[in-house]
């Protein structure tokens, strides 16, 4: 690998914006999603933001400049192959310094979601406390599973009630929350355990924790995947708010509606 | 990018074979047999150079040359029709088929096999098989959008199997899921007779514009020849010939160092870096590095193209300095692609490479000789017309008769007792290794990424959605029953392209093309290649009845370790088209009060079925198969699909409807009122035939209430037969078959769900 490659903008570079919904009232928010060598779920989630009414545009890992994004998306896969340690090269991305620091900026903070890898990348930037290790039964696990919401007052989980249950994808090898005591007393106590798993543990991660927020809630990372619970018939089986058709489970569409009423105020 | 520093060896240099023609040269410890040598010898009008062997003993293997099966594959050019070719873009013989599914959208597809490196190295030989069938689908210009993998293991209980399911399903995961590709589908099988050689199947998707068909070929003189991906070493050197194209042996030494390594981060940014590649219209000709790597890859191109290219081969950037120049064009080491680029492109090729931080290199050029010359260091090492390596290999007409044991066989019915309890019966059934969930495995793979799965395990068929604006998709069914193929080969192939017909067609997509991949024992058994040849027939045979045309696929011989072969199994898939994916069809029910309908008939047919395979049976002939029966229920299942007639549908094989309806209502978990009285009495059997026969052209459906009429008229006026054995029914869970047995879905759950925890878990 050159590291020339890491700098240098590119034919194609970042794509322009994705997809536009002219009658959405949300469609003036732009979400930037950040694409890495190794990215898998980048255009999932462009896909997620267009259909909850945003616009979205990709983000190239080795460029400098947000291009004046809203909020950033960090997608699922492994970047560099999570050879080294899920998240671990990524975080050295130039794209990753811009995000740190603008995330970092209090009540005017950019909103970051990080799904999967990109809660893994968020951990390994210090923009989140705790760190993800292989599943207590060492296998990759893909199953539809449950959660709690248990914070609806993040930017990306206003849409949700407190306490709602929701059920979205789970996919990954590497997907076991850990943290020291004194960090997850302090996550309980702030608030900042986002997301819960219900009906079952599904990695040892700590205390069923899901998700977790940063102290001002732009902030906030997640293993299971609701950018792909966002369309109908591409979606689980099942959905905690009820009866649905076939691979008609939506519940993961509130994450990015969220983000989007949030910044149109 | 410049050569590492030259590394010096005795070179074995065209003219220094010219002027040693007595040296020895080990070609028998590289796979090639004496007249084989001798044809070498007489190709070149002199002794082959050390690197010149190594090409023609990979090329001319089985596994490349396909020169066993050559003269059998034929038919499956010769009985293609030209309403079969209608849809049919690119056919056998490049990489992969590619077909037309409308709106100037096109999908290639193949299955290929990577059995012998799985049971060598059961992680990185699963992994790289992934890996060598999504190069495939990249090389003919198009972005992979799902994998399947077909499998075969021996006993459950057998010690050595745990490894192989470990490391196997692993490699899959692994190496699939961290590429992006859902995994949508595949079979899990156990049986004794694959214990000392598994079978690991790998089927890929991919989907690009008719305008973005790449192929594999070297044309325009001048034009610069570039290898790039991952660094080439010392992995999977004679993979092809001594690991491939042998059997099992177990005096001869491991051949562990035959194995490839993978590298799934590398072949992920390979994929990305070749769409851009592609959309930026930068290459001429593309192929990837699979089987004989350097040596196929540079062959190909030029016999494929103008005929002519040089190369110099200390350009190559390896991993290992060590290698030597017949190790370098041996060398399976993955993640790699070739490409023929003109001199005005290369700036845009190498900036792409730059924004990948792929490493390429630059081997030489495209020539109008006719000759496929390779230079060491300025030195010609090679000095061949490249058609002799890759296209005319020997071929021959191995001798087969049909197996003395077949009569006896044959005549040895099932006739063991009935059992009275039905209840047992369908939970052994549904517990019983071949038949219970397979979540265990299918758990460990991605089937959401890229969000365009509306179908998966364990629905009949694999559906993914192309075009995100209409719904357009495809749908995707592998099937093989070898126990049915052990009792009759020409019977066994075509029943498993019936069987993936009309699973495509029960999840509601129109049945288009084939692939297949051919897992055999060694076809120097002339028993083992009757049992091919018979395969091939049948199989190229009820192609052309059905109207679908094999695109592409794999034959892998040698399957057997010792005297023993495989049972003959032809892995075949097949693909089908949807308008809107919207429109698919579950296998499972879930509305109350929706009416529950077999279609077709059932007879007595316990013969390899998957209830005498429980008690230990193999013997009389595999279940009677009507072609024009199963295009006619296809029809009917796609025309319900189409006009929203049926809610769930699954069709009915292996464990017949006693699996059939088991699984439908544990698909979401809803049970259902079932009568088999009419049944019996309409097609003459008993309640346990029904529920265990494996009778063809049959398929359970879920009709709404207000669908019942317009359904039955549909049927009647094609005069299928149909009959209504039931009722969904989701107050009482459980699937309750009236006069025989009450079972709680719970109770069928955890029959059905505990088999591989208990074994692997």
């Amino acid at each position: 690998m050159t590291a020339a490659g890491l700098e240098t903008p590119l034919i194609g570079g970042p794509q322009p914006v994705a997809s536009n919904n002219d009658d959405s009232p949300l469609n003036g928010v732009t979400v930037g999603v950040v694409t890495f060598p190794g990215s898998l779920d980048d255009r999932d989630a462009v896909r997620a933001v267009r259909l909850a009414g945003g616009s979205a545009i990709h983000l190239w890992h080795g460029d400098h400049d947000l291009r004046n994004v809203d909020a950033v998306i960090i997608p699922g896969g492994f970047s560099y192959g999570d050879y080294l340690r899920a998240g671990a090269i990524s975080r050295f991305a130039p794209l990753m310094e811009q995000i740190t620091s603008a995330a970092s900026g209090g009540a005017d903070a950019l909103p970051v979601l990080g799904i999967c890898n990109g809660f893994q990348v968020l951990t390994e930037a210090h923009l989140l406390p705790g760190s993800m290790i292989k599943n207590n039964h060492l296998h990759f696990i893909c199953r539809d599973q449950r959660l709690r919401v248990e914070n609806a007052g993040t930017f990306w989980t206003s849409d949700y009630g407190q306490d709602e249950e929701i059920v979205i994808p789970l996919k990954n090898q590497d997907g076991q929350f850990v943290a020291d005591n004194r960090t997850l007393d302090e996550l309980e106590g702030e608030g900042r355990v986002v997301f819960r798993y219900v009906d079952g543990n599904p990695n040892g991660s700590r205390r069923d924790i899901a998700g977790i927020s940063n102290a001002a809630g732009n902030v906030v990372g997640l293993m299971p995947h609701p950018e792909h619970a966002v369309e109908a018939g591409f979606g689980p089986d099942s959905s905690a708010r009820g009866e649905v058709g076939v691979r008609g489970g939506t519940d993961g569409l509130g994450i990015f509606t969220s983000v989007l009423k949030k910044l149109v105020g | 990018m410049t050569a590492e520093t030259t590394r010096t060896f005795n070179i074995d240099t065209v003219a220094n074979a010219e002027a040693t023609p007595g040296h020895a040269l080990p070609w028998a410890e590289l796979g090639l047999k004496d007249n084989e040598y001798q044809r070498v010898e007489e190709i070149l009008g002199r002794r082959p150079t050390g690197a010149e062997l190594a090409m023609y003993s990979v090329m001319w293997s089985e596994h490349c040359s396909y020169k066993s099966s050559k003269v059998h594959l034929r038919q499956f050019g010769e009985k293609v029709t030209d309403a079969m070719k209608e849809h049919l873009l690119v056919g056998i013989g490049e990489n992969a088929g590619v077909v037309d599914i409308g709106d100037g959208w096109a999908v290639t597809f193949k299955v290929e096999s990577h059995n012998h490196p799985s049971f060598v190295e059961p992680y990185q030989g699963a992994a790289t098989g992934v890996g060598g069938i999504v190069r495939d689908i990249i090389s003919m210009g198009a972005r992979p959008v799902a994998v399947m993998d077909p499998l075969r293991f021996g006993a459950i209980d057998h010690p050595d199997t745990a490894r192989l399911v470990h490391g196997i399903v692993a490699g899959i995961g692994g190496y699939g899921n961290s590429l992006g590709l859902p995994n949508i589908g595949g079979e899990v099988v156990f049986d004794s007779v694959y214990q000392g050689n598994p079978l690991v199947n790998a089927l890929a998707v991919g989907v690009l514009r008719h305008e973005d068909i790449r192929l594999a070929n070297a044309s325009g003189a001048g034009n610069r020849v570039v290898l790039f991906g991952a660094r080439t070493g010392g992995d999977g050197i004679g993979g092809a010939s001594v690991l491939a194209s042998e059997s099992f042996d177990s005096s001869k030494p491991s051949k562990r160092p035959a194995v490839q390594v993978g590298d799934p981060f590398a072949e992920k940014v390979l994929i990305e870096c070749c769409l851009e590649l592609f959309k930026a219209s930068v290459v001429e000709g593309i192929q990837d590095l699979g089987a004989a790597g350097i040596s196929c890859a540079t062959s190909e191109l030029a016999s494929n193209g103008d005929g002519g290219m040089h190369v110099e081969l200390t350009n190559v950037l390896l991993r290992d300095p060590s290698l030597t120049p017949g190790e370098i064009l041996m060398s399976e080491s993955q993640e790699r692609m070739m490409a023929v680029v003109t001199p005005g492109n290369v700036a845009d090729f190498e900036a792409i490479m730059d924004k990948w931080a792929v490493e390429y290199s630059w081997l030489g050029e495209v020539t109008d000789t006719g000759r496929l010359v390779i230079e060491w260091d300025g030195e010609k090492i090679v000095d061949v017309d490249p058609r002799t390596v890759a296209h005319e290999g020997p071929v021959y007409e191995r001798p087969y008769h049909r197996p003395e044991w077949l009569d006896r066989v044959q005549a040895d019915g099932f006739a063991a007792d009935r059992p009275t309890d039905l209840r047992a019966a369908v939970l052994e059934l549904m517990a019983s290794p071949n038949m219970c969930s397979k979540d265990w495995v299918t758990d460990q793979y991605d089937r959401y990424v890229q969000g365009n799965t509306a179908l998966a395990m364990p629905d009949d068929a694999g559906v993914v959605r192309v075009d995100e604006e209409t719904g357009l998709g495809v749908a995707i069914s592998t099937d093989a029953n070898g126990r049915y193929s052990y009792l009759n080969p020409y019977e066994g192939a075509r029943l498993a392209l019936a069987e993936a017909y009309r699973n495509v067609a029960t999840s509601g997509a129109e049945p288009l093309a084939v692939t297949d991949c051919l897992n055999f024992g060694s076809p120097e058994d002339p028993e083992v290649m009757w049992q091919f040849a018979e395969t091939v027939r049948g199989l190229a045979d009820a192609c052309q009845e059905l109207g679908v045309p094999v695109t592409g696929g794999n034959v892998s011989l040698y399957n057997q370790t010792g005297g023993i072969a495989i049972h003959p199994t032809p892995v075949v898939g097949v693909l089908g088209v949807f308008d809107d994916v919207a429109r698919r069809t579950p296998s499972g029910w879930r509305e109350d009060g929706q009416a529950v309908y077999l279609l077709g008939t059932t007879a007595d047919e316990l013969d390899g079925s998957e209830w005498a395979n429980l008690r230990g049976h193999l013997g009389g002939q595999p279940p009677a198969l009507d072609l024009a029966a199963e295009k006619t229920l296809a029809a009917i299942l796609v025309n319900c699909s189409r006009d929203g007639m049926i809610d769930g549908a699954h069709d009915l094989s292996e464990g017949g409807l006693a699996a059939g309806l088991s699984e439908m209502a544990l698909r979401f978990g809803v049970g259902a009122r079932i009568g088999l009285d009419e049944l019996c009495e309409r097609d003459g059997i008993d309640a346990f035939t029904a529920l265990f026969s494996e009778s063809q052209a049959r398929a359970v459906v879920a009709v709404p209430r207000s669908e019942e009429v317009r359904f039955n008229d549909m049927c009647t006026a094609r005069n299928f037969p149909t009959i209504r054995i039931g009722v969904v029914d989701t107050e009482n869970r459980a699937l309750d078959v009236q006069g025989y047995f009450n079972l709680p879905i719970d109770q069928l759950r955890e029959a059905h769900e505990g088999t591989l925890p208990k074994h692997f878990g």
